[in-house]
């Protein structure tokens, strides 16, 4: 195991990925593969398509490394970012699994399901902030975040004009990040000065 | 679309939510527009925040596994050192190499190197990188493949060699330095990779010549075969 690598910033190993160095690399995908895993899970609902979306974004990252700027965003949500990019590709070629989107009970086979208990913290903050959320707004969220609609979509699927649909993911997500912020959110991202 | 419309779609871009012709207009607007920017990695951080609200079933090794494979086999050819240290005498050093064929083994067999090989290949890149450093240092052009034989002052040296194909599983190459005409083992490594940077184990005396061979894994005591990489320092 990489573990001298241990004590290096995410955004450190990414600029040692920039030189080609797979132990970095590695090391990345130690820290984040599991949660990249369990996004590309819930979003395709199938083991091997969430494999080939991870797959894709961690050599999304060891290819485009060089065009990641630290002062832009952190190591960690550039990496989800890619793997939710890739996942939502992937899920807009499969369209019939989109239906069963808000069904959260997926069970998914093989590998443990005993989490760290950083993970189990993380997940219960967020879905602590989402219940806050009005109903409409935490919909609006999740099924453009977990379920891959866009927003023409979302305002067939819910029946609603385009406009509301836009401003319901606006102010849905502008809430949710203050909301996180107030929970104690600087683990996951340094808020800017424009949150206000 | 107005202004006003295309800020609005910040937390839709954020969250992989826009309709690709919005996409574009919207990148398009992102490149000159700093406010959005800012608005963009604040919400980009909470839509990837929810990325963490999901059960996270741990992965198979094999996923891992297969990255970690599949980046190894894409490596860039350019290593960002060696670009800036070295290319006018890797120029030369390929012409003076121009015809001789190398022709080994395995294509391929790099990939099941493991990252304990990777990492003592990083040290000797760092330490024949570290030669490149010296005052008064000389490089000579290699036979037999594209690189460099970089010898300082104290007779420490280094080889660097370009697109040398790694060696078969139960091989590896041995370098030797040869004066007087007894070659004396100095080092072994796999090949492979874009580069291989080996930092030889004995110093190269002034007019003394370095050569490359295959040799069975572990290596020899003397050359058993034609030296596949040939530098005179002479």
């Amino acid at each position: 195991m990489p573990k001298d690598l241990a004590h290096l910033s995410d955004e450190a190993l990414v600029a040692l990925v920039v030189r080609s160095d797979e132990v970095a690399l590695a090391e990345l995908y130690d820290r984040y593969g599991r949660a990249a895993y369990g996004l590309a899970v819930r979003i395709l609902r199938d083991e091997a398509l969430a494999e080939d979306a991870v797959q894709e974004a961690f050599l999304a990252v060891w290819r485009s490394a060089g065009r990641f700027l630290p002062e832009r965003a952190k190591a960690s949500t550039w990496i989800l970012t890619l793997v939710h990019r890739r996942a939502v590709d992937l899920v807009r070629r499969e369209e019939r699994r989109r239906a069963d989107v808000l069904d959260e009970d997926y069970d998914v086979a093989g590998g443990s399901t005993e989490e760290t208990a950083w993970l189990q913290f993380e997940r219960e903050r967020v879905q602590a902030a989402l219940r806050k959320l009005p109903d409409q707004q935490r919909e609006a969220l999740e099924l453009a975040y977990y379920g891959g609609f866009t927003q023409s979509e979302l305002a067939e699927r819910l029946g609603q004009p385009l406009g509301t649909i836009k401003s319901r993911m606006f102010t849905g997500l502008s809430r949710l990040r203050d909301l996180l912020a107030e929970a104690g959110g600087e683990e996951l991202w340094k808020p800017t000065e424009s949150t206000s | 679309m107005e202004a006003d419309g295309i800020h609005e779609l910040t937390a839709a871009y954020a969250l992989d939510a826009l309709d690709p012709s919005d996409e574009h207009d919207y990148e398009e607007h992102l490149r000159h527009c700093p406010r959005c920017r800012e608005e963009l990695a604040s919400l980009q951080a909470a839509a990837t925040a929810l990325a963490y609200g999901v059960e996270t079933p741990e992965p198979l090794p094999r996923l891992r596994e297969r990255i970690l494979a599949e980046a190894r086999a894409e490596r860039p050819n350019v290593v960002p050192f060696r670009r800036r240290l070295i290319v006018p005498s890797l120029a030369a050093a390929a012409a003076a190499a121009a015809a001789v064929a190398i022709g080994l083994g395995v294509w391929g067999s790099s990939l099941s190197g493991s990252l304990d090989e990777e990492r003592s290949a990083r040290a000797a890149r760092e330490e024949v990188l570290a030669l490149f450093a010296q005052e008064g240092v000389s490089q000579f052009p290699l036979s037999g493949a594209d690189g460099t034989l970089v010898v300082a002052p104290g007779g420490q040296a280094g080889l660097v060699l370009t697109g040398l194909r790694a060696a078969p599983e139960d091989k590896t190459y041995e370098v030797w330095v040869i004066e007087g005409g007894t070659p004396k083992p100095a080092g072994l490594f796999q090949g492979g990779g874009a580069s291989s940077a080996v930092a030889l184990t004995r110093p190269v005396p002034e007019g003394a010549t370095v050569a490359v061979t295959l040799e069975p894994a572990g290596g020899a005591e003397a050359p058993s075969g034609e030296p596949l990489v040939v530098a005179p320092t002479a």
